[in-house]
């Protein structure tokens, strides 16, 4: 197969020269290597998505429809969405960063299924081809919720393929969410208990238990309305009496869940990083955990607030507000533990602490605005508007996305054995920062004073807060675009990184970094409980 | 999981109740009962699932934990059902006007 | 390896439990359509065949026993009781398949098939909605015939696999875990049975 190249004597064997060619990184089972695979091609898919983004964009620099047609602009807003949603967030952090670190965290040398995990990869690539092809081919217009009987019955571009393509990376997804649970619960190094796990852990076996009920369901959604429009009969149609409802109801059983998937492993990281940056254990550890527990179930209660004006029952939406206004209480606990941990701690202001402060003042302005959706007589007056657009890119770009910078940047050290220049990283986080707030805050205004979403011309009195909004998603493409560029320079130019440059506590701050193949050389014995940090001995990080 | 070796005579034994039960199912189902048709329908099924799952699947050896996740599928299952149900139950419901 | 064995049967139980939620998505559509329009779901029962229904549920219950008896021989190391019942259990596999086909094509040459000319003479009332069960029932029993494919499929790989390897108390995983999901394609039977077959029957 293939050999060991003769490195020089002061490279050490890690992961990632253990073995090269391209077939030792194609059909390698380390998960270490896995995860840089889903690391490059999820960087692949967030360009394409953000391509679409920009030119939704400059389409809402007017308020007339003058760069696109209604069609195209309907295909763009639906390919960001897919593209964004099941090729980006929902892998994201569990595949890179979950991939990498699960296994490290817990003393284990792999996961529990390695030739699965490699599968899952595979799977996620097919599917991000079926995608690919839908879009070169003409592109969806349905919305990437698939809204039927549009999908189903009357939609002329290429729904078939983008099904696919979400049915085979639900797979993946579910496949990645078994890997862990397994990992978690037989592959633990000795004295690693439940109670002495890091809180990412917690919060990635929670993330990998929605994974693994809730993609199922929309699976087989996906998969009816799939066969509603190969033969041109099925259950969602109303001229045979069906019920497009039904299929909101089964579609969102899933989709809601789906964006705990994507904040949860977030949550994770922060907790990881404020820890680290504080120099202290995290507040309330097990409030954390199991607020990332309960996240994951009453998750599963709250769908049908999505469908508060479609024609469901008021009694239905009464009962899913109630239970929305519930999930909200396991997520303020975690801010405010963070909160608590930096009280009275030994702060830092490292770039995957930027990254993290940002995250807790951006996720409770989309949380609490998310409160605001689910109050049934608000929502009513907001909903289909730039109102909940704001709302979800708060969570998912303010929270995931800085979560995910700010992981990226924590554990780039020991991914690749390099440092990142910290001062070009403390200034992209802040051009990220004012960047974001100035394309996403103007829109909560747009959605209150009445701009309908998914519209690609709008009532001219809108045109300033929309001109405000492209011109802040323009400094957010700045601020995505310098870490690009210096992580990739840090490859090469980096400066070197010690095994535990943060001086931060976990099992994988011990191995070197990078890694050898096999995380340790010994299975670790764990003694001491989780985040035994010394808060009299001020190390400097900086 | 190294379980106990289960003598022959249980694997018969339970698969002679399962076959009672399915023709004890298609039986019930020819007489009228109105509404209980489908309720005894599915507590048969329900009976015979539990049968498969405990013996054939091995689970009353295993851990608590499986079984813990083989009730959890159910149990979401349920939410599924029964939020949606909420739905259906309550459309043809008078608005809350009317009460207060 | 115990540590092993316990992950592959907690990863297939895992598995399992996507299957179930990958069903019961169908299982409460058709929930809710049956709530919604009971008497046309009545309607159907004269098109379906509970007999030959039953005689299937009894086939793969029969099949479940196979299937547990050689994964009980797989625990004791037996490797000719482990073959004949593998093969024997994949012998009921397809006598199910052979009955579930031939129904499909009665329901054919009756016109009840939603994309193929479906008419439904006898309670035009009922046109729209029985179609809508048709279609569950064509789609829940043909993922569940897709899924016996599956699990013949591991079958004849497993039968090789028999004649090449010691299955023994040590080490007998792959067929506890095949064993796993057969039992399971088997319960999903045990539902559709009389949701399918049995409503209205004695109407």
């Amino acid at each position: 197969m293939s050999t060991t190249t003769a490195v020089q004597a002061d490279t050490p064997i890690s992961y990632l020269n253990a073995t090269t060619g391209w077939k030792s990184w194609l059909f390698t089972t380390d998960h270490k290597r896995i995860a840089i695979l889903y690391l490059i091609s999820i960087t692949a898919f967030f360009a394409l998505g953000g391509i679409f983004a920009t030119l939704m964009r400059l389409e809402l620099t007017t308020p007339q429809g003058d760069l696109f047609t209604s069609d195209t602009y309907n295909k763009l807003f639906t390919m960001h969405g897919i593209v964004m949603v099941f090729f980006f967030l929902i892998p994201s952090i569990p595949a890179t960063l979950g991939n990498f670190l699960i296994p490290m965290m817990v003393g284990a040398r792999d996961l529990a299924f390695p030739r699965v995990n490699l599968l899952s990869w595979y799977l996620y690539i097919f599917g991000g081809v079926f995608a690919l092809m839908s879009i070169v081919m003409g592109g969806v217009d349905t919305g990437w919720t698939f809204y039927t009987p549009y999908s189903s019955t009357y939609s002329n571009s290429f729904v078939m393929l983008a099904l696919v393509g979400v049915f085979i990376a639900g797979f993946s997804s579910i496949l990645t969410g078994l890997n862990f649970i397994v990992t978690v619960h037989k592959m633990r190094a000795p004295g690693m208990t439940w109670g002495r796990l890091p809180l990412f852990v917690w919060s990635m076996y929670a993330t990998s238990l929605i994974q693994v009920l809730g993609t199922p369901v929309v699976a087989i959604t996906l998969a009816l309305v799939g066969l509603e429009r190969l033969f041109h009969v099925g259950i969602f149609d109303p001229a045979i009496g069906g019920d497009p409802i039904l299929f909101q109801h089964m579609f969102w059983f899933y989709s809601h869940p789906a964006v705990y998937i994507m904040i949860l492993p977030g949550m994770g990281v922060i907790s990881e990083v404020v820890a680290c940056y504080s120099r202290k254990r995290p507040f309330g550890y097990s409030f954390i955990a199991g607020s990332s527990l309960a996240i994951a179930v009453l998750g599963f209660l709250v769908w049908g607030h999505h469908m508060f004006v479609t024609g469901q029952s008021m009694y239905a939406s009464m009962v899913f507000s109630i239970l929305s206004f519930l999930v909200a209480v396991p997520s303020a606990i975690k801010v405010f533990n963070w909160t608590a941990t930096m009280y009275k701690g030994s702060v830092a202001y490292n770039t995957p602490m930027l990254y993290a402060f940002g995250f807790i003042g951006l996720f409770t302005i989309g949380g609490l605005t998310g409160l605001m959706l689910a109050t049934l007589a608000v929502d009513v007056h907001v909903t289909d508007t730039y109102f909940v657009v704001a709302h979800f890119h708060y969570v998912m770009v303010g929270g995931m996305v800085f979560a995910y910078l700010g992981g990226l940047h924590f554990w780039w050290p020991k991914i690749t054995g390099r440092m990142y220049p910290e001062a070009w990283a403390r200034f992209a986080a802040l051009v990220t920062f004012v960047g974001f707030n100035l394309t996403f805050g103007p829109q909560f205004l747009l959605g209150y004073l009445g701009m309908p979403r998914r519209y690609h011309a709008y009532s001219p009195e809108f045109q300033p807060l929309n001109v405000l909004s492209s011109a802040g998603a323009s400094i957010l493409a700045v601020g995505y675009a310098i870490p690009f560029i210096y992580l990739l320079w840090s490859l090469r130019y980096g400066e070197k990184a010690g095994a535990n440059p943060w001086g931060a506590k976990g099992l994988e701050w011990e191995a070197a970094s990078p890694p050898p193949t096999f995380n340790f050389d010994h299975t670790p014995l764990v003694t001491e409980e989780a985040y035994e940090y010394a808060p009299e001995k001020e190390v400097h990080v900086g | 999981m190294n379980h106990k070796v289960l003598p022959v005579r249980t694997y018969v034994l339970i698969w002679a109740i399962l076959i009672c039960a399915t023709f004890t199912t298609l039986g019930v189902a020819f007489i009228d009962l109105g509404p209980w048709n489908i309720v005894v329908a599915l507590m048969i099924a329900f009976t015979k699932m539990s049968l498969v799952v405990l013996y054939f699947m091995h689970v009353k050896q295993t851990s608590t934990l499986t079984r813990l996740f083989v009730v959890a599928g159910f149990f979401f299952l349920g939410i599924l059902i029964f939020l949606a149900m909420t739905d259906y139950g309550t459309r043809t419901w008078l608005p809350a006007g009317k009460m207060w | 390896m115990p540590q092993q064995v316990d992950s592959s049967t907690l990863g297939m139980w895992v598995f399992l439990l996507t299957e179930i939620m990958f069903f019961g998505g169908m299982f409460g559509a058709y929930t809710i359509y049956r709530v919604m329009y009971p008497g046309a779901f009545a309607s159907t029962s004269k098109y379906m065949e509970p007999v030959l229904g039953g005689i299937n549920t009894a086939v793969l219950i029969c099949s479940s026993l196979t299937m547990a008896l050689a994964v009980r021989y797989a625990q004791i190391g037996n490797r000719k009781l482990i073959r004949i019942f593998l093969i024997l259990t994949m012998i009921f596999g397809v006598a199910f398949i052979g009955v579930k086909f031939s129904e499909y094509y009665l329901h054919w040459k009756e016109h009840l098939v939603p994309w193929m000319g479906f008419q439904y003479p006898e309670h035009p009332e009922f046109f729209r909605q029985a179609q809508i069960l048709f279609c569950f029932y064509f789609f829940m029993t043909g993922f569940h015939a897709l899924h016996m494919f599956v699990g013949l499929g591991l079958m004849t790989w497993l039968v090789i696999r028999n004649e090449k390897i010691r299955f023994n108390e040590e080490y007998y995983t792959p067929v506890e875990i095949i064993g796993l999901y057969w039992h399971f394609v088997d319960i999903v039977w045990i539902f559709l049975f009389p949701l399918l077959y049995l409503i209205g029957a004695n109407k």
